[in-house]
């Protein structure tokens, strides 16, 4: 049994990318069991409006099974292996001593930046909600959502490192959160196109689902991730903070 | 058992760093092509773009 070896990169990575997959997996389950529902009754009212179904490329079953997991999955494998980078570039710069609080800290700072930000001033849309005509529009201002959600947080951390009693650094954090996410959402455009006979409680629900599917996403690759490198670190640990660990575990 | 067993993370070189950016390129290519591609990456007409539009619409990304 190797002891008191660091590992590589690459041993980091394979479980952020093993992680991602599982995480993917499961948020497909979610949005399939939860989502897909109200993903059908858009397409529904989509149809009535266009005056009929029109051939698809691929069949709506398999959209909405194969192809959600697929998507999912490969989605959740690529922030998986994104997560488990930025844990191995940033560790050593995360104040502190728990390896699951550092895996958990960083997952949950992006289900905060790139999900609930981008969420907040861009909530998805279902099909029959949206202009095709400014989808560049808003894939442009999404992604820029999505960045200043990263800013933001990086933002929180400056600020709340410029403190050093607990209370001060928690409420300069926030406020450097908050201060960038203002300005963020006061800049970016806002796009008003749901059309005016879309049924609002099916617009929320979509919505609540989208949102579901990625928090499960986030939560399931912050935690399997953290499961993962405590294996690792059991299997590769050190013996003699094993037993200082011991000694003052009451 | 101890409850907590900490992992000696590699130092960060600038080796370390080229390989983490240039997977980080691979893996933000990987989830452009679920979220955003139409066919200019896959190469597939539009068959993965149609075939990956519910989960498009249920992770948040702008679809149509």
């Amino acid at each position: 049994m190797p002891l008191n070896t660091t590992p590589d990169y690459s041993q980091i990575l394979l479980r952020g990318l093993l992680a991602g997959l599982t995480a993917g997996l499961l948020a497909g389950g979610f949005a399939f069991f939860l989502g897909e529902p109200h993903v059908e009754a858009a397409i529904a009212i989509e149809e009535a409006a266009a005056g009929g179904a029109e051939k698809p490329l691929v069949e709506r079953s398999v959209q909405s099974g194969v192809g959600l997991f697929l998507a999912t999955s490969l989605y959740g494998a690529a922030l998986g292996g994104i997560l488990a980078t930025a844990y191995t570039v940033l560790r050593r710069r995360l104040h502190t001593g728990s390896d699951t609080h550092a895996a958990l800290g960083l997952a949950g700072a992006a289900l905060l930046g790139l999900v609930l930000v981008p969420f907040l001033k861009y909530p998805p849309n279902p099909p029959a909600v949206g202009d095709p005509a400014t989808i560049r529009e808003r894939t442009i201002a999404y992604l820029a959502s999505v960045v200043l959600g990263l800013v933001a947080i990086w933002a929180a951390v400056l600020a709340a490192r410029t403190q050093t009693h607990q209370w001060r650094r928690a409420t300069a954090g926030t406020a450097g959160f908050l201060i960038v996410v203002t300005i963020a959402y006061t800049l970016l455009p806002t796009f008003n196109e749901v059309p005016a006979d879309f049924p609002a409680t099916l617009l929320w629900n979509f919505r609540i689902s989208s949102l579901g599917t990625q928090a499960v996403l986030w939560t399931a690759l912050g935690l399997t991730f953290a499961g993962l490198l405590s294996r690792l670190a059991t299997r590769t640990g050190h013996p003699t903070e094993t037993a200082a660990e011991i000694t003052t575990t009451p | 058992m101890s409850k907590a067993q900490t992992l000696t993370t590699p130092a960060v070189s600038p080796r370390l760093l080229a390989t983490a950016a240039g997977f980080t390129g691979l893996m933000l290519l990987l989830a452009y092509l679920v979220a955003f591609d139409q066919g200019a990456l896959s190469q597939s007409g539009m068959y993965l773009h149609e075939l990956m539009h519910d989960g498009r619409h249920l992770l948040g990304v702008p679809c149509h």
